[in-house]
């Protein structure tokens, strides 16, 4: 039997991709590559099982392999770490010419018992699809291969637990009670620590950000407040630079003020030089931290 | 286009993905490629249970596919654990039973 010119086309246009796929899955440095190269195989899978009267088959394959298979693949690479290259060091010696030299073989083997065997007649699923393919195959499964559904549900059932029972890691100590933390916080406390969360960095009038440190009480600034990652990076700001724009902002409001009162009263008088045009949102509270330790989040 | 074309396709798509197992040495590749090799077989079903005109062979495939899903939790799982263990996803590094 051969195939319509539709079928013919479709076949010669996936299966050269398909094998360059599957060649790009032995090749592929990285293994996200290969789970693609994969994916794009079994999707043109799904596709070939439609076109060869196996629409229940395409589907499944589509959910079952693309869907829950591959994603599993993609799951454990994130897990296992994404740029888990593969080692180019041989173990055993010409290892890779050996395994090239048995795949080849083995590809040519089979080729070889494919196209000595004399295969009969095709006869086409046309008469077994009569009742449409899902319930041709349903009757099949529900009849002839019944005990084999069931077993296969064991056998699923059992994979579930196997994954549980293989992924579960058990705890070695016990698991620390609040008291216990809230002592070995007390604790730790001749060593700096600190029981609070640690204080929120600093809102000026001006300035809100996470890189000005807060003031303390004492008027210094904590450079605590700060969040460690941009300490480190030393992305922090001065509080005291913060400060001096905060006055000299203070300052030309108070200017602008005295001008406005010189203006009112006597307008020879101007005392203070009014530069500041654009003032855009006087806070007239300058320099009043209310920062710290006001935020209970703790960093 | 003769149908047995389907069959030789399975055929190079087998071999690639015996060549992956044999190749490789990240355990998830490896078993790539052993998902590979089903979904060849299941080509090879799916070819043969049209040339035959007997459903017979869609139900195996899928069969295979039922039973490749549990395998592939399985073997992730422990692929997992000796990654936890070793910190090493390499099948060369995996000679616990060795010593």
């Amino acid at each position: 039997m051969t195939a319509t010119g539709g079928e013919a086309a479709l076949f010669w246009v996936l299966a050269p991709l398909m094998v360059l796929a599957s060649l790009g899955l032995l090749v592929a440095r990285k293994a996200v590559h290969a789970a693609i190269c994969v994916m794009f195989v079994m999707v043109c899978l799904a596709i070939l099982y439609v076109a060869q009267e196996a629409p229940f088959l395409g589907v499944v394959q589509v959910v079952v392999y693309t869907g829950a298979v591959m994603m599993l693949f993609l799951f454990v690479l994130m897990l296992v770490g994404i740029d888990a290259a593969d080692s180019l060091t041989e173990t055993i010696r010409g290892q890779r010419w050996i395994g090239v030299l048995l795949g080849v073989g083995l590809a040519v083997v089979l080729l070889g018992v494919i196209s000595r065997a004399a295969f009969p007649p095709a006869v086409g699923l046309a008469e077994a699809n009569a009742v449409t393919n899902p319930v041709a195959l349903a009757r099949l499964m529900f009849s002839e291969y019944v005990l084999a559904m069931e077993v296969v549900g064991v056998l699923l059932v059992t994979a579930a637990l196997a994954g549980l029972v293989l992924t579960h890691r058990r705890r070695l100590s016990s698991r620390p009670t609040q008291r216990a933390l809230a002592a070995a916080k007390v604790a730790a406390l001749p060593e700096g620590k600190t029981i609070t969360p640690l204080p929120a960095p600093g809102v000026y009038a001006q300035n809100n950000a996470m890189d000005t440190p807060a003031l303390g009480p004492d008027g210094r600034p904590l450079e605590h407040s700060v969040p460690r990652v941009l300490r480190i990076r030393g992305q922090q700001r001065s509080a005291t630079a913060v400060l001096a724009a905060e006055e000299t902002l203070v300052g030309r409001e108070l200017a602008e003020a005295g001008l406005l009162t010189a203006e009112a009263d006597p307008p020879g008088t101007s005392s203070g030089t009014s530069t500041g045009l654009d003032s855009d949102g006087p806070d007239s509270d300058g320099p009043a931290p209310d920062g710290p330790a006001t935020d209970e989040e703790g960093r | 286009m003769e149908i047995t074309n389907y069959l030789g396709l399975a055929v190079i798509l087998f071999a690639l993905g015996a060549a992956t197992v044999l190749l490789r040495r990240n355990a998830i590749i490896v078993f790539m490629g052993v998902e590979l090799m089903l979904n060849a077989t299941n080509l090879a079903f799916v070819t043969f249970a049209r040339m035959h005109g007997d459903l017979t062979g869609q139900v195996l495939a899928f069969f295979v596919m039922v039973v490749a899903a549990a395998e592939v939790v399985v073997g992730l799982a422990i692929i997992i654990m000796i990654f936890r263990a070793r910190r090493s996803a390499s099948v060369d590094d995996v000679n616990l039973l060795q010593s």
